[in-house]
Order: C-alpha cells, then sequence, then structure tokens
C-alpha cells in the first residue's frame, strides 16, 4: 500500500560512477551493439542507463526514498520513465552526484482496476561543479486490485 | 535520413528478462519468480517494462546515435510475458532549430503478436 506520508521526501545524496563494464553490459542487455557504446575508454551509456542507480542507491543508507513509499511489489507497476539530458549523456569515467526525491502523489479511478495510486519520484544528477546532467523522472502506479490480463 | 525497418525481437525469454534485470539492479522477483508472479495473480514473471523499452529506445539510437539523445520518455500499456514477439518501430515527428541545433522528436511504438500496444515513447535527438 502507498504510504501518502512519503510526498516530499528527499533520499540521501549518492554518488554515481559512470563504469565502462556496465555500459557494455547494459547495452547488450537491450540488444545495442552500437559502436558508441563499445569502443574507445569513455563510451556513452544508452538512454535508460541512469536506472543504474539502483546499484548507487544502495551503498548509501537513505539514499532512495522510494522505499518510504511503500509501493506493493505485486500491485505496483512501472507507468512511466523519463530521462532528460542537458546536454550529451553521460560518458564511463564520469562521477555524478545524485538526489532523489518523491515529487507527486495523487490518485485516479479506474474501472478495470478500482482506485490507482500514482507515485512520482525525481532524480537528479550533477557534476562536480554542480551543473545538472540528468534528470531521471519515475512514475509508478500501484492498483488496488491485479490489472487483467491481456 | 531513412526510418529504419522495425524491430522484431523474440520470442522473448526469461532469460531476457534476468539479463535485463542483472545489467539493471532492479531484482523485483515478479520478474523471474514464478511462484510469487502467480500468487500476484498473474500466469507467469511478467517482463521487465524497462527491458522492452531500453530495446525499444536502441532502435532509434542504432540510427540517430546514443551520443545525440537528449530525451526518452517511456509510458507502458500492457504486461509482456515470455514467448511474446515485440514489434518495434518509430518515426520523426517533428524537426526544429532550438539552441542552434536541429533536433528531432521521434514517437516509438512497441507492439505484441496480436498487435496490442505494450509501450509507447517519445524521444528527442540532436540532429547527426
Amino acid at each position: 500500500m502507498v504510504d501518502k506520508s512519503a510526498l516530499g521526501a528527499e533520499g540521501q545524496p549518492f554518488v554515481m560512477d559512470i563504469e565502462r563494464g556496465k555500459i557494455h553490459e547494459f547495452a547488450r542487455a537491450t540488444r545495442s551493439a552500437h559502436s558508441s557504446h563499445f569502443d574507445g575508454d569513455h563510451p556513452v551509456i544508452p538512454p535508460t542507463f541512469l536506472t543504474t542507480q539502483f546499484f548507487w542507491e544502495e551503498l548509501v543508507e537513505g539514499s532512495n526514498p522510494w522505499h518510504l513509499v511503500q509501493m506493493s511489489q505485486k500491485r505496483g507497476m512501472h507507468a512511466e520513465q523519463e530521462y532528460v539530458f542537458h546536454g550529451p549523456p553521460p560518458r564511463a569515467g564520469e562521477r555524478l552526484f545524485a538526489r532523489s526525491m518523491v515529487t507527486e502523489i495523487w490518485e485516479k479511478e479506474s474501472r478495470s482496476a478500482g482506485t490507482l495510486t500514482f507515485v512520482k519520484m525525481v532524480t537528479e544528477f550533477r557534476d562536480a561543479e554542480g551543473r545538472l546532467r540528468a534528470e531521471a523522472i519515475l512514475t509508478g502506479v500501484e492498483t488496488a486490485k491485479p490489472p487483467e490480463s491481456p | 535520413m531513412n526510418t529504419p525497418e522495425p524491430l522484431i525481437i523474440g520470442p522473448v525469454t526469461r532469460t531476457d528478462f534476468v539479463r535485463y534485470q542483472g545489467a539493471s539492479g532492479d531484482m523485483n522477483p515478479v520478474h523471474h519468480d514464478e511462484p510469487f508472479a502467480v500468487a500476484a495473480g498473474f500466469p507467469g514473471p511478467l517482463g521487465v517494462g524497462m527491458f522492452h523499452a531500453g530495446v525499444m529506445n536502441t532502435w532509434a539510437t542504432d540510427w540517430l546515435g546514443p551520443e545525440n539523445v537528449r530525451r526518452t520518455r517511456i509510458r507502458w500499456k500492457r504486461p509482456v510475458f515470455a514467448g511474446d514477439v515485440l514489434t518495434i518501430t518509430g518515426a520523426v515527428v517533428k524537426e526544429y532549430e532550438l539552441d542552434g541545433r536541429v533536433r528531432l522528436d521521434l514517437e516509438l511504438s512497441c507492439t505484441n503478436q496480436e498487435g496490442h500496444p505494450i509501450c509507447l515513447g517519445w524521444m528527442t535527438f540532436v540532429k547527426p
């Protein structure tokens, strides 16, 4: 069950190092063989790569405020995801300084799944100079009952 | 700039889901643990939305270059299960200038073997 008191919760800052091997692994898992992900010492990330922030958040207690949302793993779904890059996407060798915040919680009625509870979390990724490099915007939805199978 | 052919992947397998989970760090058991998925009311483990969304983005970045991406947005419509065959396609819907560079807005879609929409995507690139 979504805990609405998580609205506004801000995680502890965490560091994310962009790693070449992780880029290779992620590009393969998403079926890309593009040379920009594999050539040289500083390959560019795939567009959805910043989702690997999970690994870095695990190292810093309290960095992921999504845990406070307490969305069910059985009724919770990823509704939308967005990544915005303020300039070229990061490359291997860069260190990003990130922070996540639960920015919105709202409800919507659905005939097939009952009350839907939506939660939005924004993670900002900055460089060492404090410039905003990228934002990840996650929207999750929890259904009151399992969605109907296709 | 010729739009590439649709990308057809599949039948997707549980191995695809698990490989993506390992790469991404999202270890939600609903994507690989059958008893857990069944107890949640699904016929079996669900595909990871970010897996096929990532492949959908690959269709565009293999064409226009991953270094040129400035934005990607994905909206999921329905779940994927092992055995599904997914068709990914897209098109440039707008070309315009911003900050002295030509930008391209794309719309993308991923559908299953029955033609049902799985996810939709919107991307912005700097024109290569």
